[in-house]
């Protein structure tokens, strides 16, 4: 039962079902309204001509703000709810005692469900490890989580079609596998730090939450909620510097920096990429408009993952469990692996 | 007294649910001590690893999620 509270003392209750209903009937409507109406206000209530610069960096801007805060209402609570049955405790018990090919496969995977709040990094880390779980293996999961997470790949496929999706998964898949086996290999063990090895074999819960289906409703739609409002500052950069490309940058220059004929182009967009951070979802509007500018598929797919995988506030945070150097090879292999993404997927798709 | 630990880092939602947990404790009517554990040893020790994590008097009961003040008020007066 969801609560409506009209004024002081009246309250209704609405059932779950009727709730939902409304929400999704709205989100439709929404959705199909949204781009005729965008059109509508950019050229005729506010006159700006097509084909001008400004004209459509407006049009951009207002075409792509309401349609990826529906996409990511829509996905994120969508994806919360399904993910919900994937919690990390559970991943971790799946995880224990697999072997080191099949464990890293597993976590990289598993990356793709599970969330990656930041503040969970750390207690994360140390459970893995807790679990015994090998250091390559914990690091195929730290590099596919945040790189190829679920709001990224529901936001590619809204607006660029299911194979872009799945080329991005495959790609963000493979670095992670082939990154964790590197770093499982390089032994880096005594990197972490060694009140982690203390806790080797210990705690682990045996408590398993119950939740009914409006618990697991609201929690997503809560979730959701505080999402959504700490994505749209970057969103919305990210829809203002996409505007901005799609409304001025020459083809030319993009063809000339990142087009096909640089054959540096993949190494100088990571470089870009590198000290830049953004949830994945505020890249994607900058994504939208390189590959407008005729942007290669593999350049700008490298240029994406370097933003989210690659970033100085995780790097921090991860500071408490392991040393710089761990975090060096990390950020590096996944550099190289990104690189190597970038050029094989400009050879692969023409 | 109960003794109520509201296990992570102190984010945001560390911070949700301390509120909730002092709510629940006036809804209830039980006189409660609210500790914000952050030490991530201690956090790792109970098993969490999902934040933020809530402990009732020495046994957890929630973690990867912030359960409602009306759930709290329940389990604190179990």
């Amino acid at each position: 039962m969801t609560t409506l509270r009209l004024g002081a003392a009246r309250r209704v209750q609405i059932p779950l079902q009727l709730t939902v209903g409304v929400a999704v009937a709205a989100w439709l409507v929404a959705w199909l309204a949204e781009a005729p109406l965008s059109d509508w206000l950019t050229f005729s209530v506010f006159g700006l001509e097509r084909g001008s610069h400004f004209g459509e960096a407006i049009a951009f801007f207002l075409l792509d703000v309401p349609k990826v805060l529906l996409l990511l209402l829509g996905i994120i609570t969508v994806v919360t709810l399904i993910r919900g049955f994937f919690p990390p405790e559970k991943v971790r018990a799946a995880l224990a005692g697999r072997g080191t090919v099949a464990g890293t496969v597993t976590a990289a995977s598993f990356g793709i469900v599970t969330p990656f709040c930041s503040c969970s990094a750390v207690p994360l880390f140390i459970g893995f490890v807790e679990a015994g779980i090998p250091l390559g293996v914990t690091f195929a999961f730290l590099i596919s989580s945040p790189m190829v997470n679920e709001v990224a790949l529901v936001l590619l496929w809204g607006l660029f079609g299911p194979g872009i999706a799945l080329v991005y998964m495959a790609a963000g898949l493979t670095v992670a596998i082939v990154g964790g086996l590197v770093i499982g290999k390089l032994g880096m063990e005594r990197y972490v730090e060694d009140y982690v090895w203390a806790l080797q074999g210990k705690g682990g819960t045996a408590l398993e939450i119950k939740l009914t289906w409006a618990d697991r409703i609201h929690d997503a739609w809560s979730y959701t909620k505080d999402l959504t409002r700490r994505i749209t500052p970057y969103l919305l950069i990210g829809i203002g510097i996409g505007a901005l490309i799609h409304g001025y940058a020459p083809t030319d220059l993009v063809a000339a920096i990142g087009g096909r004929s640089n054959p540096l182009a993949v190494p100088i967009v990571v470089l870009i990429a590198l000290p830049l951070y953004s949830n994945a979802a505020g890249t994607i509007p900058i994504v939208q408009a390189l590959l407008g500018k005729g942007m290669p598929m593999g350049t700008t797919l490298a240029f994406m993952m370097a933003i989210t995988a690659i970033s100085l506030p995780e790097f921090i945070i991860l500071r408490r469990v392991i040393r710089w150097q761990l975090i060096a090879v990390f950020a590096t292999t996944v550099t190289i692996g990104i690189l190597f993404i970038g050029y094989l997927f400009n050879f692969l798709i023409v | 007294m109960k003794k109520i630990e509201v296990l992570g880092p102190g984010c945001a939602n560390c911070v949700r649910l301390a509120a909730n947990a002092k709510e629940a404790a006036d809804m209830a009517g039980v006189e409660a001590e609210i500790v914000k554990v952050t030490d991530y040893a201690q956090i790792a020790a109970h098993g969490v690893m999902s934040t933020p994590g809530l402990v009732i008097d020495g046994k957890l009961v929630s973690y990867g999620r912030i359960p409602s003040a009306g759930d709290i008020a329940l389990w604190l007066s179990e």
